[in-house]
């Protein structure tokens, strides 16, 4: 029995859950929380769609260090609950939620329009090269040139947040 | 196997929701959070594609990606850090030197 489609719409609607939440909740930390759970639920859905080198590296880079790094800032701010945004009237509400869905209409229309797959560099065939080997072929072959600029840009964000963050500049 | 299109209108409720949530919230870390929320549903249909199409293109595209929004989350955290040790506050409402 094949369980892929029921963990994809779990998964699917607990990313879909936790994310507004992120958007309701008042207390920065559960926002931070619940976005570690979107990025979770996220990275099992990566695991199902064959990749499983990029659902560990965001497991390891995006909920264990960059959002980290957001609750290292929140608790050094020591924010508190915010308020509430100054609404001038109640219409403004429906039409933001009606805005909001029909901004996902025109993205789903989108991806109902173009559906004729684009012929890509490298067929891949899941499970017969390891998915860590294969991304390591390509990336020092044929995106060299971008993973040298990305050491160059990781070095240039080092350099702006020691900047940035002095007391005295 | 999943269907390619389920994953992208995934992509797009997860996308709308980080743009609401922009456009929402008063406080300037959790306006980055929703920001972040919006490049993981990117990150999502760029895996969707790759699978769809299968290749890795898309795959070595979420790895940039992921680097890039490192990158930026750290400076834009120094930023807000800057930014509250001036103002004392990370309400965006008050923060308003340039309004005419």
């Amino acid at each position: 029995m094949n369980l892929v489609l029921p963990i994809f719409y779990i998964l699917a609607f607990g990313a879909v859950v936790s994310g507004v939440m992120v958007v309701i909740q008042k207390n920065p930390v559960i926002c931070a929380m619940f976005l570690i759970t979107v990025m979770l639920c996220l990275a099992g859905i990566y695991l199902l769609l064959f990749a499983e080198f990029i659902a560990v590296v965001q497991v390891i880079v995006y909920a264990g260090a960059i959002m980290v790094l957001f609750l290292f800032v929140i608790m050094l701010l020591n924010l508190e609950k915010e308020v509430k945004a100054i609404i001038k009237s109640p219409f403004q509400k429906v039409a933001g939620l009606v805005l909001g869905i029909l901004l996902v209409g025109v993205l789903a229309a989108a991806v109902f329009a173009a559906r004729q797959p684009v012929p890509g560099t490298q067929a891949v065939e899941p499970g017969a090269v390891s998915n860590s080997i294969s991304i390591g072929r390509m990336l020092f072959s044929r995106y060299l040139l971008p993973f040298e600029i990305t050491s160059v840009i990781l070095l240039i964000a080092i350099i702006g947040v020691i900047l940035i963050g002095k007391k005295k500049l | 196997m999943i269907p390619g299109s389920h994953c992208l209108i995934l992509s797009a409720v997860l996308f709308t929701l980080g743009v609401i949530g922009v456009f929402i919230r008063r406080s300037a870390i959790v306006i980055f959070m929703c920001i972040e929320l919006m490049l993981n549903s990117v990150n999502l249909a760029f895996i969707a594609f790759a699978r769809q199409n299968q290749t890795l293109d898309g795959q070595l595209i979420v790895l940039f990606v992921m680097t890039v929004a490192a990158a930026e989350a750290a400076i834009g955290l120094a930023i807000i850090l800057a930014l509250y040790r001036k103002r004392k506050t990370l309400n965006v409402d008050e923060i308003n030197l340039l309004k005419g």
